[in-house]
C-alpha cells in the first residue's frame, strides 16, 4: 500500500497532455448533461411541486424513484436506442461524445427534477396561499419560487453534476471508451486497474476528486458573489 | 427581464457546452474513421497503440477502438455499431460470417494462452500440458478464476475443461470462481486469491499487479489463440464504412502490417506472432 502511494505520486507529476484531454472530455460531457438535465428538471419539478392534479402524489412517488435510476441500465438504454439497429441509429451517435451526454442527461434530469420540486415545495408553504390568492397561472407561480429558492437549486445542481461526473456504467457502454475520444476520467481509472497499474489508477483518482472539488468550489464562490451583488 | 437574461445565457451556455462535446476532440480529425470492435486482450497488450499511428499516417484514415470481449464485440458487429470486428474465437467468426453479418474472415495473427498460478504451485500443475494441469488443479480443487464472460479465452478455457473431461460449472461457488470480467480484472482477483487462471500471453506481459503468480504452463499447441478480422456486411448495414474498413484489413494482412505486428515487443518478448495468408481466409 505504502508502495503505491509513493509511486501514485510520482506518477500524479508526469501526468501529461492525454490526462487533461480526459479530464476535460469528462467535465464538458457531464457539464453539459447537467445543463440539458437543469433546462428540463427545473421547469418540472417546479410545476410538479406547484400544480395539484389527479395522480400528482403518484407522480412525486415516481420522480423520486427516478433519483436512483441505475446508471448501467440507463446506458444500455440508451446504447439501443442509438444502436445502428435501434429507432435512433441513423443519426450515428453511438460511441461519441454526444450519446454520453445523451445518457447522463437522462440519468441526472430526474434527480434535479425531484430535487428541484421538493426545494420549491417547501418555498411554496410559505409563499404559496400569497401567490395563488393573486390569481396568477402555474407557470408564473413557479418561476417566481424558483426565483425564490435559486440559491438552494445550486446544491441539486452540483448533486446532478456529481452523479454525472463520477458514474461509469452510462458513460462506459455508450462511449465505448474509445482512447483519445471517449475515454472519461471514471472509463480511464477502469481500465488502469485492469491493466494491473494501481498507482497510475490512483492517481488519476486524485485528478478526478480534485475536479470535482474544483468545480463545487467555483459554485460556492458564484453563490456568494452572486448573493451579494442581487442580495 | 433579469429572468429571460439569465436562461438566454444559460441557454447560450448549453448551445456552447454541448456543441464542444459534440465537435470531438480538439486535435486535427483524419479525413475518415473507422470504428473497429475488437477485443480487450488487443488493447490492454497495447498492440494498437502501436498498431494505429502508423496506419493512420499512411492511410489518412483514423481508428477507433471499442475493447469488449469476443462475443460482445461480434454483437456490436452484428448489430451494425461497428466497421471492422476483430478478435480470437474461430468457431464463433465462422458463424459471425456464415449469419451474413461479415463478408470474409481473415487470419491475421495469434499469440498464445498461459496458464499463470502460484509460484509454490501447490496443485503441481506445472509442465507443457494444458489438459493435465487442468486435471490437477481440479483433483487438488485449487481456487481457479474463470473469465465467465463469453470471451475468446473464456470460449478456450471452457475447451480445455472439456478436453481434461470435468465439468467447472459444478465447482462454481467452490474452488472454482466465476468472475465475469475482462482479463484484466479476472488477473486482479487472480493475484489476489492466489489462484489459477488462464490468461493470454500478452495481457500478462503487460499486467502489472502479479503478485506472487508465474506462467506454469506454455507451450502446448492447444493454447494456440488465433486472431481473425472480418468487414461488417455493408449489404446488411448500409452505413458501414467499406472501403476504409476494407483497407484496414488490407492493411494487417499486408507484409508491412504484418511486420508492423512482428515488431510489438513488451520488456523484449514478442506478444504477437503474424500468420496471415494472403488471398487466403
Amino acid at each position: 500500500m505504502h508502495e503505491t502511494l509513493s509511486d501514485t505520486f510520482s506518477r500524479l507529476a508526469s501526468l501529461d497532455r492525454e490526462v487533461f484531454a480526459i479530464a476535460w472530455l469528462s467535465l464538458r460531457v457531464s457539464l453539459s448533461a447537467v445543463l440539458i438535465g437543469c433546462l428540463v428538471g427545473i421547469p418540472l419539478g417546479s410545476l410538479v411541486a406547484v400544480s395539484r392534479f389527479p395522480g400528482r402524489s403518484g407522480a412525486v412517488g415516481l420522480l423520486n424513484a427516478a433519483m436512483g435510476l441505475p446508471p448501467v441500465i440507463v446506458g444500455l438504454v440508451v446504447y439501443l436506442l442509438l444502436s445502428r439497429s435501434g429507432p435512433l441509429g441513423p443519426l450515428g451517435i453511438l460511441f461519441t461524445p454526444a450519446a454520453m451526454v445523451a445518457a447522463q442527461s437522462v440519468l441526472v434530469t430526474p434527480l434535479i427534477a425531484a430535487l428541484t420540486r421538493q426545494i420549491v415545495a417547501d418555498a411554496e408553504a410559505h409563499l404559496g396561499e400569497q401567490l395563488r390568492s393573486l390569481r396568477l397561472s402555474a407557470w408564473r407561480r413557479a418561476g417566481i419560487l424558483i426565483f425564490d429558492v435559486r440559491f438552494s437549486l445550486l446544491t441539486a445542481v452540483l448533486a446532478a453534476f456529481g452523479r454525472a461526473i463520477s458514474e461509469i456504467g452510462a458513460v462506459l457502454v455508450v462511449g465505448g471508451n474509445i482512447d483519445g475520444f471517449t475515454r472519461t476520467m471514471t472509463t480511464a481509472i477502469s481500465l488502469e486497474t485492469q491493466k494491473g497499474d494501481l498507482a497510475l489508477a490512483l492517481a488519476l483518482g486524485l485528478v478526478l476528486i480534485g475536479l470535482v472539488i474544483l468545480v463545487s468550489m467555483a459554485a460556492s464562490l458564484l453563490r456568494a458573489y452572486a448573493a451579494r451583488a442581487y442580495g | 427581464m433579469d429572468i429571460l437574461r439569465r436562461s438566454l445565457l444559460s441557454l447560450g451556455l448549453t448551445a456552447l457546452l454541448a456543441g464542444s462535446a459534440l465537435s470531438g476532440p480538439a486535435s486535427a480529425e483524419p479525413q475518415s474513421t473507422i470504428t473497429v470492435a475488437s477485443t480487450t486482450s488487443t488493447e490492454q497488450s497495447g498492440l494498437f497503440k502501436h498498431l494505429l499511428p502508423t496506419f493512420t499516417e499512411k492511410t489518412g484514415i483514423g481508428v477507433k477502438v471499442v475493447a469488449l470481449g469476443t462475443g460482445q464485440a461480434l454483437d456490436v458487429g452484428r448489430r451494425g455499431d461497428a466497421d471492422v470486428v476483430f478478435v480470437h474465437d474461430k468457431a464463433a467468426e465462422e458463424k459471425f460470417v456464415a449469419e451474413g453479418f461479415g463478408t470474409k474472415r481473415h487470419a491475421v495473427m495469434y499469440n498464445d494462452f498461459v496458464v499463470i498460478g502460484p509460484k509454490a504451485d501447490p496443485a503441481g500443475a506445472k509442465g507443457s500440458d494444458v489438459t493435465a494441469a487442468f486435471a490437477r488443479i481440479a483433483a487438488a480443487k485449487a481456487p481457479f478464476v474463470s473469465r465467465g464472460d463469453r470471451s475468446g479465452t473464456h470460449a478456450a478455457e471452457l475447451r480445455y475443461w472439456k478436453d481434461a473431461g470435468i465439468d467447472p460449472v459444478a465447482a462454481k461457488g467452490g474452488w472454482y470462481k466465476d468472475v465475469g470480467q475482462g482479463m484484466g480484472p479476472a488477473l486482479n482477483t487472480a493475484s489476489a486469491a492466489n489462484a489459477y487462471i488462464l490468461a493470454d500471453r500478452g495481457t500478462w506481459l503487460s499486467f502489472k499487479n502479479r503478485g506472487d503468480l508465474a506462467i506454469l504452463v506454455q507451450g502446448d499447441k492447444r493454447l494456440f489463440n488465433q486472431y481473425g478480422v472480418m468487414l461488417v456486411n455493408p449489404e446488411k448495414h448500409p452505413q458501414v464504412k467499406a472501403k476504409e474498413g476494407q483497407a484496414f484489413i488490407d492493411w494487417l494482412v499486408s507484409p508491412e502490417g504484418q511486420r508492423t505486428i512482428a515488431d510489438y515487443k513488451i520488456e523484449g518478448e514478442q506478444l504477437f506472432f503474424p500468420n496471415a495468408e494472403p488471398g487466403k481466409s
